[in-house]
């Protein structure tokens, strides 16, 4: 009798079917998942990328009088890895010197007049549109401003566009 | 024994009897399966194998070797650990210290830079015999999963390792593998940034490099080879290749000792060998210090990636980067699921049948893939968007192939492992002949050109 109920009672202890059972899977599951999750929060939070001391500052990068640069002229500026371009018509257009494709540094060939990637041979006119492949939008560009008869170039945003348009060119 | 406690024996008897307890000098097959089955090193080794087995044409010894390369680098790269410093205006004469001021430190870096050539190579000829002599059916199958994954890590540490050194090719490098990343749908510049630890390349990025060089992908790596070597003992040794007319061995089982250990012994001290002779001959390459005003003309990825670099040139980026790789790597580890097992593995290609439709894939590869090449640089394609540009050349490669391997079943009346050797085979050697021209055809600002100008 007795030894009849205890085997009784050891089958309900190991029904998986039983509704205690049950629970306790399903609290083992979620707080599983929650500890998972947790994880991979702490995780992802911690590889994030840190922001750079240097993002901010001197964000405005001043590159000279107006008439330094002659008009059709490319310069470079290493220091704040962009180039200032002066079109036919005296207008001014900064333009990132990274490659639109896969990030190399693209130089300006002066004998040519255009930029040449030497990765993948890309290449953009002297307003940083492509004229040749395999990068798939114009030079990254910046914003100008001239002040006094000064051009200054704003550092803190990097302008994505599509195209060149008119009103990118800044005159004085 | 147990009976004469009390006899005396001088302590260093006493040590080595502790270390060593039975016969070291095994004299009979009875005592050599026992020293392996006891011996910790020796244990991993199977006891019996299949004489047949041991023929050098069967393996040719590489996932051993593999194995030997792997410690060479874990040896020499600790070596250059102790000396290297992961700062970017510092890693770059660190190297030089090390080449210059450390005894034999050119050496080391030297054998360090060839065995992780050589293992890159190794583990490729490895996955090919073990896919042509049909190695990777069942219960071999998740074995090819665990394999592919290797191959991953070997990838992953070999390119990791390249920036180490920050010089212009590591740099330019780096920066175009990981500009890649950016055409990943969704995640891509976040991806980005976190491996680069950053918008651009610099100190985190390094740090992220090394890290991810020097202990997680070594130990993954370590573990994985474990798991891969025990999945290799599970299946009962490496595929059996069927009896030769000549062979009248019938199944014929040898001892682990001597024969294969000695031949495990032999391929090690080749493999050593081969990459000390290399790295005193040759050095490890290093080039001038990262300048991140200038790429170099042309920027060329290392050689096992130049083959993506080639279809960089051809496709849109999502395609180049994302879409062709993803699809080439899920069909690569589905492989075993995608072939039957009723067939009878382990002899090279298969079947005489086999062997002509490879080579057949192998000669329309070699032949196909240059004209396809030269004719996409003459038409410019690469300009156009993602779909002229990508979704519709790759759909007409893939329509090309479903037709050979129709073509080849029609003419030839493969079975489905052998059609899918064949397309298998059709692929790797189109992939090897990018890898060539742009290893040998493409010059300045990448354009073709031949080897004698590059």
């Amino acid at each position: 009798m007795t030894e009849d109920r205890e085997r009784q009672s050891r089958r309900e202890a190991v029904d998986p079917r039983s509704d205690r059972r049950r629970v306790l899977r399903w609290l083992w599951g979620v707080l599983g998942l929650a500890a998972l999750s947790e994880l991979v929060w702490v995780g992802t939070s911690f590889l994030r990328p840190r922001r750079r001391a240097t993002d901010d500052a001197g964000a405005l990068f001043v590159a000279g009088p107006i008439h330094d640069f002659e008009p059709g002229s490319v310069t470079a500026f290493p220091a704040g890895k962009f180039y200032l371009v002066r079109l036919d018509d005296g207008g001014f257009l900064a333009l990132d010197r990274t490659c639109t494709h896969l990030g190399c540094t693209v130089p300006w060939r002066a004998d040519k007049g255009r930029f040449a990637c030497p990765c993948h041979a890309s290449t953009f006119d002297i307003t940083g549109d492509v004229l040749g492949p395999p990068a798939p939008r114009p030079l990254d560009r910046y914003l100008v401003r001239i002040e006094n008869d000064v051009v200054k170039v704003d550092l803190g945003r990097r302008v994505r566009r599509t195209g060149f348009n008119p009103s990118q060119v800044v005159r004085s | 024994m147990e009976d004469a406690p009390q006899r005396r024996r001088n302590l260093a008897r006493q040590i080595w009897q502790s270390v060593f307890p039975r016969p070291i000098v095994a004299r009979s097959d009875r005592e050599r399966a026992s020293l392996t089955r006891f011996t910790f090193l020796l244990h991993l080794r199977p006891v019996l194998l299949p004489a047949r087995t041991l023929r050098w044409s069967h393996t040719f010894g590489l996932g051993g070797s593999s194995l030997v390369l792997v410690a060479v680098m874990a040896a020499t790269g600790i070596l250059t650990m102790l000396v290297y410093q992961p700062v970017p205006g510092v890693a770059f004469d660190s190297i030089v210290a090390l080449q210059g001021q450390v005894a034999f430190g050119a050496l080391v870096r030297a054998v360090h830079y060839w065995s992780a050539n050589l293992l890159v190579v190794v583990v490729l000829l490895h996955l090919a015999r073990v896919f042509l002599t049909g190695g990777y059916h069942g219960p071999r199958q998740f074995n090819w999963v665990i394999g592919s994954v290797l191959l991953l890590c070997v990838l992953a540490n070999n390119f990791t390792g390249y920036l180490l050194p920050w010089d212009q090719l590591s740099y330019w490098a780096v920066t175009i593998s990981t500009g890649m990343l950016e055409y990943v749908p969704w995640v891509g510049p976040l991806l980005q940034r976190v491996v680069r630890g950053g918008t651009e390349i610099g100190p985190e990025t390094l740090i992220n490099f090394y890290t991810v060089h020097t202990t997680i992908v070594p130990v993954l790596l370590i573990a994985l080879m474990g798991f891969h070597f025990w999945r290799v003992r599970r299946a009962g040794g490496v595929v059996v290749p069927p009896a030769r007319p000549a062979d009248d061995d019938e199944g014929e089982k040898l001892h682990f000792l001597p024969h294969l250990l000695l031949r495990e012994v032999a391929q090690t001290l080749v493999i050593v060998a081969i990459v000390v002779v290399l790295a005193a001959a040759f050095g490890a390459p290093l080039g001038d210090r990262a300048n991140p005003g200038m790429s170099p003309n042309p920027a060329k990825a290392p050689w096992y990636f130049v083959g993506f670099q080639e279809l960089l040139i051809h496709f849109h980026p999502l395609f180049a980067v994302v879409v062709i790789p993803m699809l080439a790597a899920l069909g690569f580890v589905l492989l075993p699921y995608l072939t039957s097992d009723d067939e009878p593995s382990g002899a090279w290609f298969l079947s005489p049948t086999g062997r002509r439709t490879a080579g057949v894939a192998a000669v329309v590869a070699l032949a196909v893939t240059p004209l396809l090449v030269v004719a996409d640089e003459a038409l410019g394609s690469g300009a156009a968007g993602w779909f002229t540009g990508g979704a519709l050349p790759l759909a007409a490669i893939v329509a090309a192939v479903i037709g050979f391997a129709a073509l080849v079943k029609a003419r030839f009346g493969t079975t489905t492992n052998e059609t899918v050797q064949a397309v298998v085979v059709l692929m790797a050697v189109a992939f090897a002949v990018l890898t060539l021209i742009g290893v040998w055809f493409r010059g300045e600002g990448m354009a073709l050109t031949w080897p004698w100008n590059v």
